[in-house]
């Protein structure tokens, strides 16, 4: 317990004082954008990683949130305090119910509905015009205000996104070292066996699943309110097989493999500018081969990469 | 008036529906012989248009030689995806299962893109393209050369599955690996074999359909998911209902396209992916034991 | 204290059992036996809720459970364990045992994520208690071991743990001592015998004749489907139609 909490701080310490190594610059504008999708990348890890339940439609809870937020604090002129939680607590709903049906199914029938699902909502964003402006967007969202500070810029945006993104990496880890976190391993490992020592599996699915869903939407938001337009683009089956990338590449299961994940795919294009039409190839190659050859994911896989080197290398000297 | 149109509505609808019936029965064989959902079925579509589409512009060759070289390259495209991503998988779970798909159709779709480009493409039709009228309606001879070929592509399916010993022997797998695997059938064997068949047949319905819908490296996504849609309707089975399955979600979302909106078309089939898989994950005509859920 | 009546299940046109009636006493143990496919193993799972019967009816402690999800059942203070081990193989010993705490437990998500005073306390007692399940089986030493690599005797008193944990009253095990070597089933008829004496009621399915003579109270005889008999190990091992049915199996 100690060591987890020495990770957080030193975590957030490196985490609060990136910054002052870019100095503004185009950087913090991606960095900010590195600590929306550690959320959302958190957000589906706590599915998939610990309760083993896939989800091809976590787009759609971002979309959602983003959305929600976007028309609340335009059309009808919400404060974005305001309509945050409220976008948060209808997707959460809106996921719980879903859920029932939805998490009934296993394997590849969940990833196709958790798919159909995300799909249907990209089209809603797509053809209620008059609600969401359709493809060409939502524009004039709002920059979040506190206390007298408006967050406009990189650095404000900065702070204050992974401030809620440390939240939400505390609130993670502490509910996975849990009895809730243990539960929901346990689902993954032997439904059955958890069920018979008393764990109702099917809701604590869709509990983690409406979880899930509201952390997405509170991502959603946040995005809304940093980038102040919003189009369906964003929202699609391409970012649900990112965020799914973003998980896989990190480590199923660990926190901080998501904030790895996240950070590499959101980063990597900025890096590859020039080959900007092969991130797709990336993306695919990425996943095959960490699935291949790395399943547990960078967070484990990187130092067992280590450790089988260094034992080679210790092999090598005895002999 | 109004019957007209719904009898153009439903036509149309039927030859789409073909397709979606060819994609939806590769699915199936697939699945039957593995237990797969391979996500990457629709990107042997793309390639199957692609590739004709350069068979005749690149290698100049006449539409009759360029549809078997097409067909033939998306088999052995099928046969490489097998060998290279789904075989070495060492902990081959189904969430694995569906990243590695997923992972592997994106890829495709890349290296599409690099070959063909972003751009839409064209075929000519293979026969012209006056419209047919039939009542008051019209088709055009690329939706005939679509039902017809399809009819042809089940019967020869039909055949290869129950009247030919490797067709028996994927069917043995599909009904137990295990138990196949002991009688001396080589499962990997066939598992290798379900992916060039339904590669194949991914392949030809790009063909089929492309002169109608043109071609991009990009229509795989959907055109897959409305097969799997087909599928599932189908009760994931190999034969007609699937293809039944196939032909009333065309007329289901072609009907939807025309008199509600065409805006929804796409949400048409997902809808009833999901209504399908929460009521009846055996499929419409099922019966209600399979271990679906 | 569990009462089994008329239960029939019919699969798909085969009736797998056929109207068994038995009853468990408080503070017995119980085995049921039978040659392979007397419906053991099914009847096993309709008691404990993996399937519902076909007809027939479950009373435990006066309460009619047919039919109930086996989670309820643990919070009926009824557990189970399965013949090919199911550990969660990803999780330490310790946690194994943990998660079998959980319906003597009660944090919520949002406690737990906020690490809400009385979590925390809770997560202490479970850590602390739990601890003594795997004194009880003799496994402390391995409590930081993922239990995905323990040997398959070690797994086997990993599940009996877990299962203690969630505080039964009454226990059913399907087979405990298959794949266990002769010196680890004499250390798991000695570990039954001890759960017995904690005043936990044991029913036990299972094939090792000797272990089951040796720590039955009472023993049921199930043949293809239907009980063939009832009664104490030694009325048993008298009885004509249960030799004959062991004799004709071996044919």
């Amino acid at each position: 317990m100690k060591r987890e909490l020495l990770k957080f701080v030193a975590f957030s310490v490196f985490v609060l004082l990136l910054p002052l190594q870019f100095k503004g610059g185009y950087l913090m504008n991606v960095l900010v954008f590195v600590g929306i999708n550690t959320m959302l990348a958190i957000a589906l890890n706590l599915l998939l990683g610990y309760a083993g339940q896939i989800s091809l439609g976590h787009a759609g809870f971002f979309g959602l949130g983003a959305y929600l937020s976007g028309i609340l604090t335009t059309t009808y002129a919400w404060n974005p305090w305001q309509a945050m939680p409220v976008a948060a607590i209808i997707v959460g709903c809106m996921a719980y119910l879903i859920g029932f049906p939805v998490l009934k199914l296993k394997g590849h029938y969940l990833a196709m509905a958790t798919l159909g699902l995300g799909i249907i909502i990209y089209i809603v964003f797509n053809e209620t015009v008059d609600l969401t402006g359709g493809p060409s967007g939502l524009s004039g969202i709002p920059y979040l205000e506190a206390g007298g500070i408006v967050f406009d810029s990189d650095v404000k945006n900065y702070y204050l996104i992974w401030g809620i993104t440390l939240a939400v990496v505390l609130f993670s880890i502490n509910l996975a070292n849990s009895r809730v976190g243990r539960a929901l391993r346990a689902v993954h490992d032997s439904e059955v066996a958890a069920q018979v020592v008393g764990v109702n599996a099917r809701l604590l699915k869709v509990q983690i699943f409406a979880l899930s869903a509201v952390i997405s939407s509170l991502a959603g938001s946040l995005y809304a309110h940093t980038m102040t337009f919003i189009s369906p683009a964003s929202f699609g089956f391409n970012f649900s097989v990112e965020l799914l990338t973003m998980v896989v590449i990190g480590g199923l299961g660990s926190v901080y493999g998501s904030f790895l994940g996240a950070a590499l795919l959101t980063l990597l294009p900025e890096f590859l500018r020039a080959a900007q039409d092969y991130d797709i190839i990336i993306y695919g190659g990425l996943l095959v081969l960490m699935v291949m050859f790395m399943p547990g994911g960078l967070v484990r896989g990187v130092p067992d990469l280590f450790r089988r080197i260094f034992k080679s290398r210790g092999g090598a000297d005895h002999a | 008036m109004q019957f007209d149109q719904i009898l153009q509505y439903t036509l149309s609808g039927l030859s789409t529906g073909a397709i979606y019936a060819l994609i939806g029965i590769g699915f199936s064989i697939i699945y039957n012989a593995t237990g797969i959902i391979n996500f990457a079925q629709g990107e042997f579509v793309m390639l199957g248009g692609l590739l004709t589409l350069s068979c005749l512009d690149l290698l100049k060759l006449p539409i009759w030689a360029a549809i078997p070289c097409a067909v033939a390259v998306s088999t052995l495209a099928g046969l490489l995806f097998e060998r290279l991503a789904i075989r070495p998988l060492r902990q081959p779970t189904p969430i694995n299962l569906v990243i590695i798909t997923i992972g592997g159709s994106i890829l495709i779709r890349g290296m599409a893109m690099l070959i063909w480009g972003k751009d839409t493409h064209a075929i000519p039709s293979f026969s012209g393209d006056d419209p047919i009228a039939i009542g008051g309606a019209t088709i055009l001879p690329q939706h005939l050369w679509i039902l017809a070929i399809t009819v042809v592509i089940i019967v020869i399916n039909k055949f290869y599955f129950y009247h030919t010993i490797s067709g028996k022997a994927m069917r043995a797998c599909a009904y137990n690996r295990r138990a196949a695997g002991l009688v001396g059938i080589d499962v990997r064997r066939m598992v290798l074999f379900s992916f060039m068949i339904s590669s194949a047949m991914g392949a030809v319905a790009g063909i089929i359909v492309a002169p109608l819908t043109m071609i991009a490296y990009d229509v795989g996504v959907m055109l897959g998911l409305k097969g799997f849609c087909a599928a599932i309707i189908g009760g994931m089975s190999s034969g007609i209902a699937t293809v039944v399955g196939g032909l009333l979600l065309g007329v289901l979302e072609s009907l939807g396209a025309g008199l509600i909106s065409s805006g929804y078309k796409d949400a048409i089939a997902f809808i009833i992916l999901l209504l399908i898989l929460f009521i009846r994950p055996q499929g419409l005509f099922g019966k209600a034991d399979s271990e679906r859920v | 204290m569990l009462e089994v009546s008329g239960i029939t299940q019919i699969f798909g046109g085969v009736t797998a059992l056929e109207d068994v009636s038995f009853r468990v006493n408080r503070g017995d143990i119980t085995g049921v036996i039978g040659p392979n496919g007397a419906g053991k193993t099914t009847l096993f799972n309709i008691i404990t809720g993996i399937y519902t019967q076909t007809s027939g009816k479950v009373v435990f402690e006066d309460k009619d459970i047919s039919g109930l999800p086996p989670e309820k059942l643990a919070r009926l203070a009824m557990v189970r364990t399965f013949q090919n081990i199911e550990l969660f193989g990803g999780m330490t010993v310790h946690e194994n045992v943990m998660v079998g705490m959980h319906t003597k437990s009660s944090s919520g998500m949002l406690s737990c994520a906020l690490k809400m005073p009385w979590s925390i306390s809770e997560e202490r007692r479970i850590r602390n208690d739990s601890m003594k399940w795997l004194e009880f089986t003799g496994i402390t030493e391995l409590a930081e071991v993922e239990a995905g690599n323990l040997p398959f005797g070690k797994g086997r008193l990993l599940e009996i743990a877990r299962a203690l944990a969630v505080e039964p009253r009454i226990i059913l095990m399907d087979e405990p001592a298959a794949g266990l070597n002769s010196q680890e089933t004499l250390g798991l008829a000695h570990l039954i015998k001890r759960i017995r004496d904690l005043g936990i009621t044991v029913v036990l399915v299972e094939h090792d004749m000797e272990l089951v003579m040796d720590i039955c109270d009472r023993i049921v005889v199930l043949n293809l489907g239907r009980k063939l008999a009832e009664g104490t190990p030694r009325e048993i091992q008298e009885n004509p139609e249960v030799i004959a049915a062991y004799l004709g199996d071996d044919d």
